[in-house]
């Protein structure tokens, strides 16, 4: 009796299932669905939360709607694994059949969930990593990255470097793909002597004997690449060995955003870093977002979650601009390409390969009027800045 | 130059070893005493880190902070002994690996809950938060010396306690053979509670030492806690005097491959060869270490069991 039970039951549900595959919609969109796919959980957790909690801002700000259209946010922890978020945007993109996906944070978890993204034809947003294979030889027609090309910070920080006069850099990164790419960037544009250059494991928790090192080298200027907790131990080891007198420090505005500073204090003051967006850019989008964001979240938006806030922006421009309908898939990439959202950055367009044109810009770590430490915008590094991939990039039809 | 960078290597290699101590002590006595393997021996040490920032942050006084977090933490660890661990002495070690697994996992979700996924500040008080200068040219770290003081204290601490006190020699007896321990009539309830609240408060006192150097955030005791099992097992479960020497040589060990590896690579290797080689070595080596121990005496340096 149970087995037949059971099998009916399976049947029925087999049934069920292929008449809801039928009656799928064929034209104009009654709701957009977003795949919000980011690091929820473990030691990159804060950076996947700014980039959702951006996101939703940016919704609440278009009343819950893109181009009028109600929105469902699918939200999924993709754990930083590869493995995990392979299968949850599978999921997505089969089962919950997004129209959009967006939020990972890492490059090595962004590659391995593109190609069944898109394989089905689902447009990515990034609002973090931008890998340089998508950016050039394999780069893809449903790949749209709203932040940076992963190498362009590390350039902005590179070129200051440069223009600031200084002779002999150490540099620091962590021993993995996206490590050697940071200093790789780094170089493209400081063309004086590397006095120091050492790859750490991504577990490192002391930094003594590198600090030990950099004070032996004689050089003048100290670039780090380490993201999230890995840099805040090593700028309270720097700061704490005293270097910080005799050495400038630079980094990526990953190293020097506000979950950084939240960690380290008043150690981090005096501490340059470039950055596509600061909160203190003077445009009416983004002070009403960095109002919110505080008034909302009560802490200071990062540029991650100004990255979030964009990847939204984006989507309700596009969905407007195709009038809804998102089964067009060439209308609606050309609506995307084209970017017309009023981005929190100010100027903003997107390259032949998917990735932002835009402006870089150096910031320092100081005390603000009311006794904050926080980052202050000094000015451009780069205009109109491009990734140097985007030469190798033969963008494929859709 | 080099006899400076030299000096400086040693007290790295040496801090480092204290600093990875403090956590193996506590593990290592509950390891050996009570044959429990405690995965959540690192929450423990993430949780003392951050009731030490978040006291240190509300009072101003790093001092205060250290005092009241280890106070706290070693309640809290009693209070997880005499409610969840107990249950799990008579079982075998996977139901313990599981069961402390889920606690690590509970606590790094409570810990995201009350303090946020953000990491929080942990700062040096003031007057060691620079460095000291011996010579001309030769400056280290003040906090970094004090680690090394504390460190050490804590050692001889241990080793007065241990071989000097009736609890120590009760201790002992519970290592060595605790069937003769129950035998001559040691109250070993109450001895497991203690030393479990004694090892939380170490893994307190390890994450107040280390919080001002490293980042207070969820996940910051599981790094450090496989560092903490590789010190035990090359130094021998049970012994302190095995996990002192054991995370002794697993700091110089450490340091010295960081600094000599590249250094040595750069000079008989292709430059883009040794600049992938050398920090890989540099970063196994400790793992090798401990895999030639296990080869060699495969109860570690220093056993506690005869």
């Amino acid at each position: 009796m149970k087995t037949i039970g059971l099998k009916s039951l399976r049947f029925t549900l087999t049934a069920a299932a292929a008449l809801l595959c039928m009656a799928g919609p064929a034209q104009a969109a009654d709701k957009v669905k977003v795949g919000m796919l980011s690091t929820l959980s473990g030691p990159g957790a804060g950076l996947g939360i700014d980039i959702r909690d951006g996101f939703s801002l940016a919704l609440k700000h278009s009343g819950g709607k893109f181009g009028g259209l109600p929105v469902e946010v699918i939200v999924a922890d993709d754990q930083g694994k590869p493995d995990a978020a392979r299968q949850t945007a599978d999921r997505l993109v089969k089962q919950d059949k997004v129209d959009f996906m967006t939020g990972v944070v890492f490059s090595n978890v962004m590659l391995a969930v593109g190609k069944p993204i898109f394989d089905s034809k689902t447009f990515y947003i990034s609002a973090n990593a931008g890998p340089s294979q998508y950016a050039g030889a394999q780069c893809k027609p449903y790949f749209f990255n709203v932040a940076w090309q992963n190498d362009n910070l590390h350039e902005a920080v590179g070129k200051t470097v440069q223009d600031k006069g200084f002779k002999k850099v150490a540099l620091l990164a962590p021993n993995y793909p996206a490590g050697k790419d940071a200093l790789a960037g780094f170089k493209r544009y400081f063309k004086g002597e590397i006095a120091s250059e050492a790859y750490t494991p991504l577990s490192q928790l002391d930094y003594g004997a590198e600090i030990s090192k950099m004070r032996a080298s004689g050089a003048d200027a100290v670039y780090i690449f380490l993201p999230g907790g890995l840099g805040i131990n090593f700028i309270k080891q720097f700061v704490g060995a005293g270097l910080s007198r005799d050495m400038t420090l630079f980094g990526p505005g990953f190293s020097a955003d506000e979950d950084v500073i939240r960690a380290v204090g008043e150690p981090m003051l005096g501490m340059f870093n470039s950055s596509q967006w600061a909160h203190d850019m003077q445009n009416p989008v983004n002070k009403r977002f960095v109002a919110d964001f505080q008034k909302d979240y009560g802490r200071m938006p990062t540029l991650y979650a100004s990255q979030g806030y964009d990847a939204a922006r984006l989507m309700d421009a596009a969905v407007r601009d195709v009038k809804g309908n998102l089964s067009d898939k060439a209308a609606l990439r050309k609506a995307i390409a084209a970017a017309k959202f009023d981005s929190v950055r100010g100027a903003f367009k997107f390259n032949s390969n998917g990735y932002p044109i835009q402006d870089y810009y150096l910031r320092v770590i100081t005390k603000d009027a009311q006794g904050r430490i926080t980052n202050r915008t000094l000015g451009a590094v780069f205009k109109n800045h491009a990734d140097a991939y985007v030469g190798q990039c033969k963008m494929p039809a859709l | 130059m080099t006899g400076i960078l030299l000096l400086e290597q040693s007290l790295n290699g040496l801090q480092f070893g204290l600093m990875l101590f403090l956590l193996a002590a506590g593990l290592t006595l509950v390891f050996g005493i009570m044959d429990m393997i405690n995965l959540a021996h690192g929450s423990i040490y993430m949780v003392g880190a951050y009731l030490i920032a978040s006291i240190a942050l509300a009072s101003g006084s790093f001092w205060l902070g250290l005092a009241l977090g280890i106070a706290a933490t070693a309640l809290l660890g009693a209070l997880l002994e005499l409610a969840v661990l107990r249950r799990l002495y008579q079982r075998d070690h996977l139901s313990q690996v599981l069961g402390t697994f889920a606690i690590l996992l509970m606590s790094n979700e409570a810990v995201r809950m009350v303090w946020g996924s953000q990491p929080i500040e942990l700062n040096p008080p003031a007057a060691l938060a620079g460095p000291v200068e011996f010579l001309p040219g030769f400056s280290y770290p003040a906090y970094r010396l004090f680690i090394i003081a504390v460190g050490l204290a804590a050692a001889g601490l241990l080793y007065l306690l241990v071989t000097r006190t009736r609890l120590g020699m009760q201790v002992r007896a519970g290592a060595s053979n605790r069937e003769m321990a129950l035998a001559m009539g040691v109250d070993v309830r109450r001895l497991f509670t203690l030393v479990f609240a004694f090892g939380a408060g170490l893994c307190a006192l390890a994450g107040g030492m280390l919080g001002p150097l490293l980042a207070v955030q969820v996940g910051m005791g599981e790094r450090i806690l496989i560092l903490a099992f590789v010190v035990i097992v090359i130094g021998g479960i049970g012994s302190i005097r095995g996990a002192l020497l054991g995370a002794l040589l697993v700091g110089v060990v450490n340091t010295a491959g960081r600094t000599l590896i590249p250094f040595v690579f750069d000079r008989i290797m292709a430059p883009d060869l040794a600049a992938n080689a050398g920090p890989a070595v540099a970063s196994i080596l400790i793992y090798v270490l401990m895999a030639a121990v296990l080869f060699f005496k495969p109860q570690g340096l220093f056993p506690a069991h005869g």
